[in-house]
């Protein structure tokens, strides 16, 4: 289950092509999967299946417009997202900065501890 | 549904038996991550944490040591976690050489449909930023860091 669901977070923005679609929406603001399918080197369906994800993931949204459908960046949620994502990774460089602190003084002192028993040794 | 994942890592000057104690022992869990924890490490193990005045529940899922450990966590006290209602957070130690560990920590589970309206709103205020800056910041976050 673990696996399925970390690969399933990770190919939302990890796979090349997905992010490709995303650039475009962000830097032409909305566009059709038509448009879209004319900009990458890849299939109209493929573009679609992209969108789709995106879609699910919540970083995209699509409008009717007449007859079209245009599909944008959620400008809000991904703003959010960067500024969220950003702030978890922190919390969690404080809490690895943490566990080195304390594994590396327990590690430390167990080799002063070998090192004196050593010692010891020696002298006796 | 689909979400995102932290992943970070560190090297520690420190062999991965010493790395695995300090992450899995609730007295030093209790240093790093919550400010109490009760908790019994084994697979399935269900445990307490404390942040502060708030409480939570965790859930073991791996226990395999010196090299992984994972639990559950931010799911409902009455029901099991699972994916969509919690967050999942695996840590890898792999040893570089015998007196130091490279650990990595991935936390997923994390949702972007669900944040607030207050808290989307407070953000919708700063959007003077370029569009390809807050991609290549979400990026760099969900791109594997070298520390």
């Amino acid at each position: 289950m673990t696996t399925q669901v970390d690969d399933e977070l990770w190919s939302v923005i990890t796979d090349p092509s997905r992010r490709q679609v995303l650039d475009i929406l962000i830097t032409r603001g909305e566009a059709s999967a038509w448009w879209l399918a004319g900009q990458v080197p890849f299939s109209r369906q493929a573009v679609s299946k992209h969108l789709v994800v995106l879609e699910g993931a919540g970083l995209v949204s699509r409008r009717k417009q007449g007859r079209e459908v245009l599909f944008g960046v959620d400008a809000d949620r991904l703003h959010h997202a960067t500024r969220a994502m950003a702030e978890l990774a922190a919390q969690w460089d404080r809490r690895l900065d943490t566990i080195k602190r304390l594994a590396e003084k327990t590690h430390a002192a167990t080799r002063t501890q070998a090192t004196t028993r050593k010692r010891k040794g020696r002298q006796s | 549904m689909a979400g995102l994942v932290i992943e970070r890592e560190v090297l520690i000057e420190a062999p991965a038996e010493v790395v695995w104690r300090t992450i899995t022992e609730p007295d030093q869990m209790s240093q790093w991550f919550a400010d109490r924890v009760d908790l019994v490490v084994e697979p399935g193990a269900h445990g307490d944490m404390q942040f502060g005045d708030q409480g939570g529940p965790v859930v073991v899922e791996t226990v395999d040591p010196p090299t992984r450990f994972s639990f559950s966590w931010n799911h409902p006290r009455e029901v099991n976690p699972e994916a969509g209602n919690s967050m999942l957070v695996e840590f890898t130690l792999t040893p570089e050489g015998g007196e130091r560990t490279r650990l990595r920590v991935v936390e997923s589970g994390h949702e972007l449909r669900d944040w607030p309206d207050a808290e989307k709103q407070r953000y919708a205020d700063e959007h003077q930023e370029g569009w390809g800056e807050f991609l290549d910041r979400l990026g760099s976050v969900l791109a594997k860091p070298s520390r």
